[in-house]
């Protein structure tokens, strides 16, 4: 089946790619979008806290000399690290200033993109890093005549057991649920007599585990490097606005049709892959300029 | 006093303060003239964005790209055609300005969040093509060695070149700002709903101030280009509009000369405290905070409002 080129079989091949690239763009997007909703703060910095990610997965696969157990030790560390960095960076100054105006709070979450690039290049230098998956991540299995590499396959299961987590986590546990409630009246909140701060502080800190978490992930897929911060964090943005500000499966959605149409980009014209996704953008927030899905704003 | 004594010292005053600027080229070194050259430009550009975001309140998310279009179109008509550069000149703010009006239609409908957004988005892509049409504006790597005019090629000429300029758009700036228009939109900034009763057309008036706010911005890049002599499409990355956005909090986005001397801070800053420690983003990053923390309405916000309560208000 041929349409200019394109064979079927390769259009599904890069639906497969562009759906475990959607996997780590909806971990990110998702911890921004929850971190938006709740919080209402538009956190700049949530890419490097990205970044911090991938870059502590680094060292820690690589102390283990990149072995299996290596990566999964990685796996769990770095997003527990990077969730230690952002508690506290909540509690020591973010929590002072939530009465501040929007814009303030985007200078503020702006100042720690540039303190954490600085601190990133201190501790792991200018030069790239790259890291190598598992033995049993690595190579490809054979996907209807196509090779489909392991990892992102891995990845593909990663994504629904995080969105699974993040459903049970807003919608079956106490703090998910006054977090909603907090979402949409916090001074209702606070009268009924619950610490909505400490509330605050949880939310804003399972927001950047994900970004963590989204960076340990995509580690061993490119190159690490500086600046990698500030490319996931305009796309992740973008894909909270077309999901709906603050919500969550408004972010699985925006990362589906960011990673789709980047993927087949590359297939139709790969020199202009990357004008794919944000044109999808606009198409979108042109028809629906509050998103496809509810905003909370 | 009257009204018109003022304006006279006012014009007075601005006169002379670009004829002091001007003496500067005499007395002052090749290095500091270019960096009194990148202060100035990248202050129209801040100015530029503080027309809508202070003073109209609009959230000019992505205002570089404007920057960009103006640097770039007088970049391609220097390298690519035969045309005068004087018609580079001219074409490449209304090239910007064009781009606000297209922009500015589709995002001006919207209200200020949103409005923001599907600009971020619209900016974004525009970037996008520009970083990857290699044969046209030479992708990432940019254009590099333009031809600028022989009078305004040296570092003394461009320096003059950019303080006669820079010093008419912020003269023409400070009109709108004070002119009926200005007054106007200011009032929409404080209460777009009231504007709107009193039969005021709202977004009449933000897209006028959009294709302002565009065509200074590309005024302001076609001076980049006659000081360093290049584009690259980091001109219209987002970080750059964030980074503009940041000069007007910084020197006080109510006040029409604080984005400048936000500007002013931003550059200094980087080139003296990156000539120690190539660490200083993270020095510039400690000062915001502070700043945020300190003096949360800028720095000129703050020296104007310690007037008023001197002056018992």
């Amino acid at each position: 089946m041929h349409s200019g080129g394109i064979t079927f079989a390769a259009l599904m091949q890069q639906v497969l790619v562009g759906l475990s690239r959607t996997t780590i763009l909806f971990i990110v997007s998702s911890g921004l979008s929850l971190v938006l909703g709740v919080l209402r703060i538009p956190n700049v910095a949530h890419g490097s806290l990205y970044m911090i990610g991938a870059f502590v997965t680094f060292s820690v696969a690589n102390f283990y000399g990149q072995t299996g157990f290596g990566f999964i030790a990685a796996l769990v560390l770095a997003p527990l690290v990077v969730a230690a960095v952002s508690l506290v960076l909540e509690r020591g100054l973010l929590c002072r200033l939530y009465d501040r105006e929007h814009l303030m709070l985007l200078l503020f979450t702006f100042a720690f993109t540039l303190i954490f690039a600085d601190l990133v290049k201190m501790i792991w230098g200018s030069d790239y890093r790259s890291l190598n998956a598992p033995a049993w991540l690595q190579g490809s299995f054979d996907l209807a005549g196509l090779p489909f590499p392991r990892y992102s396959l891995f990845l593909l299961i990663m994504g629904p057991l995080v969105a699974l987590g993040l459903w049970l986590l807003t919608n079956k546990t106490r703090i998910g649920k006054i977090a909603r409630a907090a979402a949409v009246d916090r001074e209702m909140v606070d009268a009924i007599g619950i610490d909505v701060s400490r509330v605050f502080a949880a939310v804003f800190v399972i927001g950047c585990y994900l970004a963590g978490l989204g960076g340990a992930l995509v580690a061993p897929t490119q190159n690490i490097t500086q600046g990698m911060d500030h490319t996931i964090i305009i796309e992740a943005f973008l894909i909270v606005i077309i999901g709906g500000l603050g919500n969550i499966w408004g972010a699985l959605l925006g990362a589906a049709i960011f990673g789709l149409t980047d993927a087949i980009g590359i297939l139709v014209w790969p020199q202009f892959a990357i004008v794919f996704p944000y044109m999808a953008v606009v198409i979108v927030l042109l028809i629906r300029p509050r998103g496809l899905l509810k905003a909370i704003w | 006093m009257k009204p018109e004594n003022t304006g006279i010292k006012k014009t007075a005053a601005a006169l002379g303060t670009v004829a002091g600027f001007m003496l500067l080229a005499l007395i002052l070194p090749r290095y500091y003239l270019y960096l009194l050259a990148l202060i100035l430009t990248t202050g129209l550009l801040a100015t530029s964005l503080n027309l809508v975001l202070g003073f109209g309140g609009m959230y000019q998310f992505h205002h570089a790209v404007f920057y960009g279009t103006g640097a770039y179109c007088l970049a391609l008509i220097l390298t690519k055609t035969g045309l005068p550069a004087w018609l580079g000149y001219l074409a490449a703010p209304l090239a910007a300005a064009l781009l606000g009006l297209i922009m500015g239609l589709l995002t001006v409908r919207l209200s200020a969040l949103y409005f923001g957004m599907l600009q971020i988005s619209l900016g974004s892509l525009v970037w996008a093509i520009v970083y990857r049409w290699y044969s046209f504006t030479g992708g990432d790597d940019g254009i590099h060695g333009i031809p600028v005019p022989d009078l305004i090629g040296t570092s003394r000429g461009a320096y003059l070149f950019v303080v006669l300029v820079t010093g008419a758009c912020l003269a023409v700036m400070y009109r709108i700002v004070t002119s009926p228009f200005g007054m106007v939109f200011t009032g929409i900034r404080d209460n777009p709903e009231r504007c709107r009763a009193v039969g005021i057309n709202v977004t009449g008036h933000q897209l006028a101030g959009q294709v302002m706010a565009a065509f200074f911005a590309g005024v302001a890049g076609t001076l980049f280009v006659t000081v360093e002599g290049s584009v690259f499409p980091d001109m219209m990355f987002w970080t750059l509009s964030l980074e503009i956005l940041i000069m007007c909090l910084l020197g006080g986005w109510f006040t029409f000369f604080g984005p400048l001397l936000g500007a002013a801070i931003i550059v200094v800053l980087r080139t003296v405290v990156g000539s120690y420690t190539e660490y200083w983003t993270l020095v510039l990053g400690v000062v915001l905070i502070l700043l945020i923390f300190f003096l949360p309405e800028g720095v000129l916000g703050m020296i104007r409002r310690g007037g008023d309560n001197a002056a018992g208000k």
